[in-house]
């Protein structure tokens, strides 16, 4: 968090124009997607599965070292894919304009612990719309973590770093929990609410059909390469856990971004809640492999910005996005991936201790609209 | 154990292997058109017909049943990225000893899926298919004398039952504009030069609309003919008067095309046909809105067209997309965003 409000310069009505530009950005790819957008995703998810079918292929075989170097590589790609490029993108509703039932946000399940239709409620709904604002989206910190100066110390906070860390390796297991809301629903009275029992027993489902797939069953089927298998699957979802939560860290967490008070999106118009999105997100830079394997979320700001648009587009939209930063003279935060991954964990760090009380508060745009 | 119950074992097994996907997502890769998998063709031809009409030529998956001559089948066209399903009539006989079928598609103006079918199609691609279906066919008993009745792409149906039945007297009057615009023009010109055919073509550019007061003078004995009709509503109107007129109505066959007319106005009645509820909505309140306000259960997420968590059937009718101003028709498996769609003319919301 910065001392001062870095969108203090602008003017309510520039803010409502740099609205207006970002519905233009974001009309101008809609009139344009089509049949190269569609052979796009078509192509990706045929080139995941086929990786995936290989991968456990040569994973029979695993123990013989190379091949369960190779399988397990592949495997970890492969889950990765299915996880941030395809399921990702997919659940957000990026592709249903195609009208294929089979690549639906409404009929779309992915190779994770956490329902697609659990995740879509917590992070679509909650986290996309009050994006970076304390109290209403807990993906800031996940409900472990502290992650701004404002938000209120307490001795648990110590431990963070470890629970950062235990998050990143088990994440898919966290975001499972996280979109249960597992801290708060655990107290005995809500426990029983049936509706959350509903939702607790298709995660326990979904867990099982996970665990028993990559546990027991594949290793089972690879006969004498039984454990080297279940090693093997036990790598890939770890490397593929850490891989998602360092992206993930770098949307919000680095240094530069901005989160909000509750009170500051009451009455939000268009153009406030485009530029909540701009400076509570950040990207990370690199080359076209680096972006497709984080689904293109390096690409965080755009996405915010324009969560429903196909991801291979957002390549395009950040060079416009980019300008509009520079033309309004915010700072757009990006850096590659172990300076932002750094810049995460420090804050982690950081803020697992206390820390004294921020002379200026976080952006709190009813009061400057008043006081204009 | 049977071996139904086996197998049906084995597949769960599969399933547990490939979960959360389907066993068939991974043989849909390799073998698209298997027994067993969801109903898809493969298009292998396109011959152009005429300036503005083509024939398909479509391998269909082995779920395919066969057909009747004379009925039509929906299928699911890419456009430009876009599922849209549209009905033809199947014009390939029902013994098609290759077991290809073949639809014969006229391109109409702005029709996303003819033009694209009969410009853009290229052989290779695979299409989804519904089984065929429609009650325009052939009796089982061979009439003694038959008619066919025709005018534009309302030639298809007919020429699939022309290719699949012989019968001893037939005639058939077609209206098209131009001679160059006779779909099948030189395959019926072999019919009639085989005797198997009477055929009177109406050019309507130059004779004008076919007045069906002349079908006395043209077929003689019309009315004891069994008839198939097929073309455009004013032509099957005056048909449907003509044969009732004159007391001959049940052996008259009509079959319609019919185009979905959307009138995309502004605002319009909206039902929602689950609960049961008809209410007037303006063309600038989301349809959410309108639905909650009218006591109907709409599921709603963020409001603001980015969460998908709002998204309903739509049944009937035409939406506005509020953001952009880009209207939806309904069309079966459309889905639309209620928090940011509101009415373009009347329509119907499955909630």
């Amino acid at each position: 968090m910065t001392a001062i409000d870095p969108t203090a310069h602008l003017t309510a009505e520039q803010i409502e124009e740099l609205g207006r530009e970002l519905d233009a950005i974001r009309d101008e790819v809609i009139a344009d997607r089509g049949e190269k957008d569609a052979a796009y995703i078509r192509k990706v998810i045929s080139a995941q599965r086929k990786l995936e079918l290989v991968s456990r292929g040569v994973l029979l075989f695993s123990i013989f070292p190379p091949a369960w170097i190779i399988g397990t590589a592949g495997l970890s790609v492969a889950k990765i894919m299915d996880n941030m490029e395809i399921g990702h993108n997919i659940l957000h509703g990026q592709w249903d304009w195609m009208r294929d039932p089979k690549i639906h946000s409404t009929t779309w399940e992915w190779d994770h612990v956490s329902p697609a239709d659990q995740w879509k409620h917590s992070h679509n709904e909650l986290h996309h719309t009050y994006t970076n604002v304390i109290g209403k989206d807990n993906d800031l910190g996940y409900g472990i973590m502290r992650v701004d100066e404002d938000q209120k110390w307490h001795p648990f906070h110590l431990g963070q770093p470890l629970w950062n860390f235990l998050n990143a390796c088990f994440f898919e297991y966290g975001i499972a929990a996280y979109d249960l809301e597992l801290g708060k629903n655990l107290h005995k009275r809500r426990r029983k609410n049936p509706e959350f029992r509903a939702r607790a027993k298709a995660v326990g489902r979904k867990i099982r059909k996970q665990v028993l797939k990559d546990y027991v069953i594949h290793p089972l089927l690879s006969g004498p390469s039984f454990l080297p298998t279940l090693a093997a699957t036990f790598t890939a979802n770890l490397v593929r856990n850490i891989w998602t939560h360092s992206v993930i860290m770098c949307g919000h967490f680095p240094e530069g971004v901005q989160v909000f008070e509750r009170r500051s999106i009451k009455g939000e118009t268009r153009g406030q809640w485009y530029l909540r999105q701009m400076m509570g997100s950040a990207n990370i830079s690199g080359s076209r492999a680096m972006h497709f394997m984080t689904g293109n979320l390096s690409h965080q700001i755009e996405h915010h910005l324009f969560p429903d648009l196909p991801s291979n587009r957002y390549a395009e939209v950040a060079v416009k996005v980019r300008a509009l930063f520079e033309k309004y003279e915010l700072e757009y935060v990006t850096g590659p991936l172990p300076k932002q991954v750094f810049s995460a964990w420090h804050k982690v760090f950081r803020l697992s201790l206390p820390n004294r009380k921020p002379k200026v508060k976080t952006p709190d745009r009813e009061k400057e609209l008043v006081a204009a | 154990m049977t071996s139904a119950a086996l197998r049906s074992r084995a597949w769960k097994l599969l399933e547990m292997v490939t979960t959360p996907l389907l066993p068939s997502d991974y043989l849909d890769l390799v073998s698209p058109l298997r027994a067993g998998a969801d109903l898809r063709g493969r298009i292998e031809a396109v011959h152009p017909e005429t300036g503005d009409a083509a024939t398909i030529v479509i391998r269909p998956g082995r779920g395919w049943r066969g057909h009747t001559a004379g009925q039509y089948v929906r299928i699911g066209v890419d456009v430009d990225g876009v599922r849209l399903w549209r009905a033809y009539s199947i014009t390939s006989p029902t013994n098609r000893q290759d077991g290809r079928v073949t639809i014969t598609v006229k391109a109409i103006p702005d029709g996303k899926v003819s033009n694209h079918l009969v410009r853009r199609a290229k052989p290779g691609t695979l299409i989804q298919l519904d089984l065929p279906t429609g009650d325009f066919v052939l009796p089982q008993a061979k009439p003694a004398k038959v008619l066919y009745l025709t005018a534009g792409s309302g030639i298809t149906p007919v020429m699939g039952m022309l290719r699949d039945t012989e019968f001893d007297d037939v005639v058939m009057v077609h209206c098209a504009p131009r001679p160059q615009d006779v779909i099948f023009r030189n395959e019926l010109h072999d019919m009639v030069a085989d005797k198997k055919l009477r055929l009177t073509e109406v050019h309507t550019d130059t004779d004008g609309m076919l007045d069906i007061a002349r079908l006395d003078g043209l077929v003689p004995d019309w009315a004891e003919r069994e008839t198939w009709a097929c073309g455009p509503a004013g032509l099957l109107d005056a048909a449907e008067e003509h044969w009732s007129e004159h007391g001959v109505q049940e052996r008259l066959h009509t079959e319609r095309f019919r185009p979905s007319i959307v009138v995309a106005g502004d605002g319009g009645e909206v039902t929602f046909s689950a609960t049961g509820k008809t209410v007037d909505a303006d063309g600038a309140t989301p349809l959410l809105d309108i639905g909650e306000e009218a006591g109907v259960l709409m599921p709603s997420g963020c409001r603001m067209g980015i969460c998908f968590g709002c998204i309903t059937p739509l049944k009937a009718g035409a939406v506005r997309d509020l953001r952009t101003g880009e209207i939806t028709e309904a069309e079966p498996g459309v889905l639309i965003q209620t928090c940011v769609s509101a009415a373009a003319g009347p329509c119907d919301i499955e909630r």
